[in-house]
């Protein structure tokens, strides 16, 4: 059964599946704030990042963003499609808009995360 | 999100009020998109948009020896100006450098005064107005020439697309309206908008047919809301400075601080139009006679990406047939949203500057083709200048 929704502060959600594999994306209220998405750039396959490294790219007609790695492992899988459908990131940010797959290093680096509370906490505090 | 410090023009209240993003732009609380950027540029490619250009500087200068001081300061002839026209040109300063651009703007010439005396405009860049005033009052004489900065006391509303000049000379008397559209470009009337005495004049920033209307500070809001409902059943909406900017950089349009800077040479750059050298002498007109006949070291071009990944402003600009030689640099660029690819404008030499040139743009950790392109990368129907 998949787990609940973690957040890193630099708006990537992180979610358990089974097997050992998370799925990673970034946020709605995120999506929102860039805006006019024109460009994204994913990892391949195979990677193995670190937490808060740069695993791409995604820019709107005003600027370039990084997506960073939640957690460290193993990149495996990608959503190869999206960069041809970003308004699916608009459409749906927690499911079709997915990134990346990643295999954990640490499944229980996840907890250090935000939860959903915390977030809203921390996007409702820019919202003003 | 409000900035105590930054100043406001007279509708910053309306844009936050209608869900604009404000920033920090030249100091003042400006939008910079309402919802898209994207729906903001289209809407005034198709329609119309309303844009808030309040924070630009508007100077009068007036007196009986107004238009022989202009004549005397700037890089274009204004003495043979008449009531109502426009005229693009620089403003140089000749200390401490032999050449210094302050910026460019536009000299108009309003009816005269009933004493006969002539009354000038200057509307000049909101990121220069201040430096631009302190070397006007510099160059004033004792007597004779009355310089006013009226940038708080005025608002300026640009609207910008095929529906504009339709759409404000619908909110005026008959009259009026009639010559609203008779206009030419860069010239302009005084007018009653919606109301409220304006100064109209066939002038933009977008590449698009259209006005900019000047109005009292109070009045901004209600001519303001008056246009937009005009032009909302059409396809109109207001836009932020975010549209503007993509919109100029379709229309090949060069922005101070970015394609034009104090040491630029204007020849190499597209603006020679606006330099009048034969006969005159003015504050630095030595030094751009020298670029004039000289060979500039780079020129500016523009560039087509053939994707949606943007470069930007400061990426080198690399030549693939000698190496990946750096031979320029992106000055403005941009995802273009009526070619829907992305656009940048750069300074290159001119060895690699012909029509047609491959070049590779250094985006982060990416090379990106891109090929020399004519400029302005979008024409407007119907235009054939």
């Amino acid at each position: 059964m998949a787990g609940d929704l973690r957040f890193a502060k630099s708006h990537e959600w992180i979610r358990a599946e089974h097997g050992g594999v998370a799925t990673v994306g970034i946020s709605a209220y995120a999506v929102e704030a860039l805006t006019d998405l024109v460009f994204m750039q994913l990892p391949t396959v195979g990677r193995r990042v670190k937490a808060g490294e740069s695993i791409g790219e995604i820019e709107s007609v005003k600027a370039v963003s990084d997506i960073y790695a939640p957690v460290s492992g193993e990149i495996v899988e990608v959503n190869a499609s999206l960069p041809e459908r970003l308004e699916t990131l608009g459409r749906d940010p927690f499911g079709d808009g997915w990134l990346v797959r990643i295999r954990p290093d640490d499944p229980a680096e996840m907890a250090g995360l935000l939860d959903q509370a915390a977030y809203d906490a921390l996007v409702g505090g820019q919202r003003h | 999100m409000t900035h105590p410090a930054l100043l406001e023009t007279p509708l910053a209240p309306w844009h936050v009020a209608h869900g604009g993003r404000m920033v920090d732009f030249a100091g003042w609380n400006m939008p910079v998109q309402y919802a898209s950027i994207v729906d903001e540029h289209l809407a005034t490619r198709s329609a119309a948009g309303l844009f808030d250009v309040s924070h630009m500087g508007r100077l009068s200068v007036t007196g009986p020896g107004a238009l022989d001081w202009l004549e005397s300061l700037l890089t274009r002839r204004v003495a043979g100006i008449r009531p109502g026209q426009f005229r693009y040109t620089l403003v140089t300063a000749d200390a401490p450098q032999p050449l210094a651009i302050l910026d460019d703007a536009l000299v108009s010439r309003d009816d005269d005064a009933p004493d006969g005396t002539p009354r000038m405009g200057l509307v000049v860049n909101a990121s220069n107005r201040a430096r631009v005033v302190e070397w006007l009052r510099s160059r004033l004489p004792g007597a004779g020439v009355a310089l006013v900065d009226r940038t708080a006391e005025t608002a300026m509303i640009a609207v910008q697309g095929p529906a504009a000049i339709d759409v404000v000379a619908g909110l005026c008397p008959p009259d009026d309206g009639a010559r609203i559209r008779a206009l030419g470009n860069y010239r302009g009337t005084g007018a009653v908008v919606a109301g409220v005495g304006a100064a109209v004049s066939r002038t933009g920033y977008t590449g698009e047919d259209g006005v900019e209307v000047t109005v009292p500070a109070a009045d901004a809001v209600a001519v303001w809301e008056a246009i937009l409902a005009a032009a909302a059943p059409r396809g109109g909406r207001a836009c932020g400075l975010g549209a503007r900017d993509t919109l100029r950089l379709e229309a090949g349009m060069p922005l101070y601080g970015h394609e034009l800077r104090a040491d630029s040479d204007p020849f190499a750059i597209g603006l020679g139009l606006a330099v009048h050298l034969e006969g005159r002498a003015f504050p630095g007109s030595p030094m751009l006679a020298a670029m004039a006949a000289g060979t500039p070291a780079r020129v500016r071009v523009g560039l087509d990406l053939a994707s949606r990944r943007s470069a930007r402003e400061g990426h080198a600009v690399l030549d693939p047939s000698a190496g990946g030689r750096e031979v320029g640099v992106v000055t403005s660029g941009s995802f273009a949203p009526t070619l829907g690819r992305a656009v940048a404008m750069a300074l290159v030499e001119p060895g690699v500057a012909a029509e047609g040139t491959p070049l590779e743009i250094a985006i982060r950790d990416a090379r990106q083709t891109a090929r020399v392109v004519p400029l302005p990368f979008y024409r407007r129907p119907g235009r054939t200048s």
